[in-house]
């Protein structure tokens, strides 16, 4: 073996091994690294809610948004579960019904989430209006029901 | 391959590839910041700041494929000594950390308006902010030894373990969930983005690449000039040391 053969099967050795710790490490910190918890997860109780801050993603449901003086009203869903959240403070300009959303606060005794922040999360696909417009009219518009799942 | 390690054929050939590069950078920068500034549609969600993402993507692509580059050079420069991989893994590494921040600056401007916040702590975003580190890293470990060759050695180790973040990166946004939304143009099932808006695209990512091959030259060439000098140095030197004995 020479040793030009020799380096690069160390090479190659090397970023395998540094590839497979880092996929072991992710893998383990998955909980952790996921940005929010869906509907599903929260009302089955997989994830620790009690008194402790965290982040609910979904959609915001057709036609659940209440505007209450300064405070706002509203749920969010993944298609199988819903949860209903409280916000007072401005809200992002792309937040709209239908749209995705991901609020940080934490989840009352109630079952209802008091958010302390809201943000908007949109999604990947860019079209100018008039594009978006005839899809709607010809029925070809997809609705976006599908969610991230973690 | 190993044929082009030679730097004499090296200087031959970039001499002819630099004013393509050139031109090919200037003509598609000029062409895509007029369709993306002027001649594309606002987007139906996002309207105006949509325009956005003419730089912050092209730059975040550069972001990942100067390091890649930067991550086969170093291979090379370790497994087969070529002495011109080395030099052309240094040039590609300020380049990448350009744009990189480049995309960092521009994701955080699109993030306030469009999310309603500048930064968050998601895989997308922080995955990114590694690689700048990585860039600094890399750049600073090159340069931290007396002995070039060192600090060569070193950072092309840290080049090449860095190399794993760069899938980390690209799948993120699939593997975990985010703020940031998932891929648009790279992807499964195609594009998700409108034909009007990939043309500026494409075309500013185009330029951006033809912009890496334009600086890649001219830094290896001053990089070869620089090791050219310092040869000539050393035997001024040794040649005065003689004269001294004689």
């Amino acid at each position: 073996m020479t040793r030009k053969r020799r380096r690069l099967y160390f090479v190659v050795l090397g970023l395998l091994a540094v590839g497979t710790a880092a996929a072991l490490v992710l893998s383990a910190l998955r909980q952790d690294i996921v940005f929010f918890f869906s509907p599903s997860e929260i009302v089955e109780a997989k994830v620790p809610t009690e008194g402790r801050r965290i982040r609910l993603g979904g959609l915001v449901e057709q036609g659940s948004v209440v505007k209450d003086g300064a405070s706002v009203k509203f749920r969010v869903t993944d298609g199988a579960h819903v949860v209903p959240v409280v916000y007072a403070g401005l809200l992002p300009d792309l937040f709209r019904e239908g749209q995705g959303v991901v609020t940080e606060g934490k989840l009352g005794k109630d079952g209802v989430f008091q958010a302390a922040e809201v943000l908007a999360k949109h999604d990947e696909n860019y079209m100018p209006k008039e594009v978006a417009d005839s899809l709607k009219k010809s029925g070809h518009w997809q609705d976006e029901k599908k969610v991230d799942k973690p | 391959m190993h044929r082009f390690a030679n730097p004499a054929r090296f200087l031959r050939l970039s001499a002819l590839i630099q004013p393509w590069a050139a031109a090919i950078a200037v003509a598609c920068l000029a062409g895509g910041l007029y369709f993306a500034l002027f001649a594309s549609p606002a987007d139906y969600q996002q309207g105006e700041t949509v325009r956005i993402m003419y730089i912050h993507v092209p730059s975040a692509w550069m972001g990942l494929f100067c390091y890649t580059a930067m991550a086969v050079f170093s291979a090379m420069a370790l497994i087969w000594k070529h002495p011109l991989a080395d030099l052309m893994a240094r040039a590609s590494a300020p380049v990448g950390a350009a744009f990189t921040f480049i995309c960092l600056v521009t994701g955080a401007l699109w993030g306030k308006p469009m999310w309603g916040t500048w930064w968050v702590w998601d895989a997308r975003l922080t995955s990114m902010l590694i690689l700048l580190f990585l860039y600094l890293g890399y750049m600073a470990l090159a340069d931290a030894f007396d002995d070039p060759e060192r600090g060569q050695k070193a950072a092309a180790i840290l080049a090449l373990v860095g190399v794993v973040n760069v899938p980390i990166i690209k799948w993120s946004v699939d593997w975990w969930n985010t703020l940031h939304q998932p891929a648009s143009v790279v992807k499964m099932g195609g594009p998700s983005i409108d034909s009007t808006m990939m043309v500026p695209l494409i075309l500013m990512a185009v330029g951006f690449k033809a912009y890496w091959v334009l600086v890649l030259i001219l830094r290896t060439r001053a990089e070869i000039a620089a090791a050219k000098v310092r040869t000539l140095r050393m035997a001024q030197i040794h040649a005065a040391g003689q004269v001294e004995q004689a």
